[in-house]
């Protein structure tokens, strides 16, 4: 059964006179003409399908395009072309802390954090324990979230992220946080959501984890779809390219 | 819209809190300020302004309160919404939810804010010598559509903010006039029938003339004031969610 399907989807990004130039600048450049939007294609041509249960890697160098396309997937940006099919609920884990409020205790964090994800109260109600528990954050729920250090800020924001049961599963370079211990265990964690069955989308640097967890991979170049297909063969085509072995 | 808003109500519901708590936290008085703001601008304009135009109004202190509580809660909404989307950056383009909860939630906020004011309100009617009566139920209908207004102008402004970040500063000087343009602290009586009516076509003014009437005057507006009144509300409301829904996908690109 298809879960996700890309046809031709293409994303735009307007660049130039369009970021905090105000009013009084806009108007400047529109009278002169030197008022000027230019389009940058992230993404050019995607097609892709996932069935139940996939794990796709998608590989390229920087600016290839690989955020943005997890973007579009996750409903974030609509593409400019083509079309994304979704069957089923998607978590989009892209940054994990996206949503934290610096003032806010670390209870209110939780929550917040918990709601945008679309969990119901009842569920965070019956969960917050396991959560403290996990991130090792017990005696700090009453502290502002900016008063916790960065790792428990992480740690904090992945106990929460874990929980997530979606049918398709995005996830943007997190597999696992923390330090050593800690690294251990959402890395651990991680695995049992990925066997939970879930379709999942993943972006990594590291071939390694791709070569061990993913069944197919993409590679993206500057926007293009260079090739989509089994893991091994793909793997060892974009090491030789990273090697400087071939060229595109 | 009404189904998504219940599916996404707990997240909305922590958005409140959340907007709550960054107002007042680190304040001496915290929500008290919510009460305690609108009364000294009360304070301020009755000794500002009693003296100019307070002779010739009777209840002048209840007369200048319907003004104030009524431009406080449009000015409030306007200004908090303002920020709405810009505030909220850093959460729309990471996670996937409708970006009218933030807007959604700000409003909450400063109708809270309006409610607690509206009770001081009413005490001061009482101390003013202002006769209650059940009409006074149908202030219910004013503060609806306000609050529609206010929720319309949200989308629009916040929207505007995203493409042009000088509304932010814009939006005070336009409140200002058009503060003065709404007879808060002056009664329209001295100026010709053709100015009179000309007030008509503010929005502002047709709020705080409908509260006067009931509280001060005792009598129900006009059918057509009523129209009047929704058509200014459904119209700046259903303009802010045309705005929302175009841009929707556009916002991302000028944050």
């Amino acid at each position: 059964m298809i879960v996700l399907k890309l046809e031709n989807v293409s994303i735009r990004y307007k660049v130039g006179d369009i970021r905090n130039i105000g009013l009084k600048e806009t108007i400047v450049r529109k009278l002169r003409g030197t008022y000027r939007i230019t389009d940058f294609w992230a993404d050019r041509d995607v097609s892709f399908s996932l069935e139940q249960g996939d794990m796709l890697g998608i590989v390229g160098v920087n600016g290839a395009g690989k955020s943005t396309l997890l973007k579009a997937i996750a409903g974030i940006m609509r593409p400019s072309t083509g079309t994304i099919e979704r069957h089923g609920s998607v978590a989009a884990l892209l940054e994990l802390a996206s949503g934290f409020d610096p003032d806010l205790s670390v209870r209110q964090n939780a929550y917040l954090r918990g709601a945008m994800l679309g969990y119901t109260r009842e569920f965070m109600d019956e969960r917050y324990e396991a959560i403290l528990d996990f991130a090792e954050l017990k005696a700090f729920e009453d502290w502002a979230f900016k008063q916790l250090s960065t790792g428990m800020q992480s740690r904090l924001a992945f106990a929460i992220a874990s929980l997530v049961q979606p049918d398709i599963l995005i996830l943007d370079e997190v597999l696992s946080v923390g330090d050593g211990a800690f690294a251990v265990k959402s890395a651990a964690k991680m695995r049992e959501i990925l066997e939970s069955g879930a379709t999942t989308i993943l972006v990594s640097h590291s071939l390694d984890q791709i070569r061990e967890l993913c069944n197919k991979v993409m590679w993206l170049h500057q926007g293009r779809q260079i090739a989509f297909g089994g893991t091994d063969e793909l793997c060892n085509c974009y090491q030789a390219f990273l090697n400087g072995e071939t060229i595109l | 819209m009404l189904q998504t808003i219940q599916k996404h109500r707990f997240l909305l519901e922590e958005l409140v809190k959340r907007d709550f708590e960054r107002k007042y936290k680190g304040s001496l008085f915290g929500t008290a300020w919510s009460v305690l703001n609108p009364l000294m601008t009360l304070f301020i304009m009755r000794v500002v302004f009693g003296h100019f135009f307070g002779s010739g109004i009777p209840h002048y202190t209840t007369y200048l309160f319907c003004g104030t509580v009524v431009f406080g809660f449009f000015s409030e909404s306007t200004s908090e919404g303002l920020m709405a989307l810009i505030g909220n950056a850093h959460i729309f383009t990471k996670v996937n939810i409708p970006k009218y909860l933030f807007l959604l939630s700000k409003n909450a906020q400063t109708l809270i804010n309006f409610l607690l004011t509206l009770s001081v309100f009413f005490l001061f009617c009482a101390l003013d010598g202002v006769a209650f009566s059940w009409r006074f139920l149908a202030l219910l209908y004013p503060v609806v559509m306000l609050l529609l207004f206010n929720l319309g102008m949200g989308f629009i402004l916040s929207a505007l903010c995203v493409f042009y970040r000088d509304m932010q500063y814009l939006w005070g000087i336009l409140t200002q006039f058009l503060m003065y343009l709404s007879a808060v602290f002056y009664s329209i009586d001295s100026f010709s029938p053709q100015i009179q009516n000309a007030f008509l076509l503010n929005p502002l003014y047709l709020f705080i003339r409908y509260f006067r009437k009931i509280v001060l005057d005792g009598v129900f507006p006009s059918a057509g004031f009523h129209a009047l009144m929704a058509f200014d509300a459904f119209a700046i409301l259903l303009i802010g969610i045309w705005m929302y829904r175009k841009f929707d996908t556009e916002f991302l690109y000028y944050v």
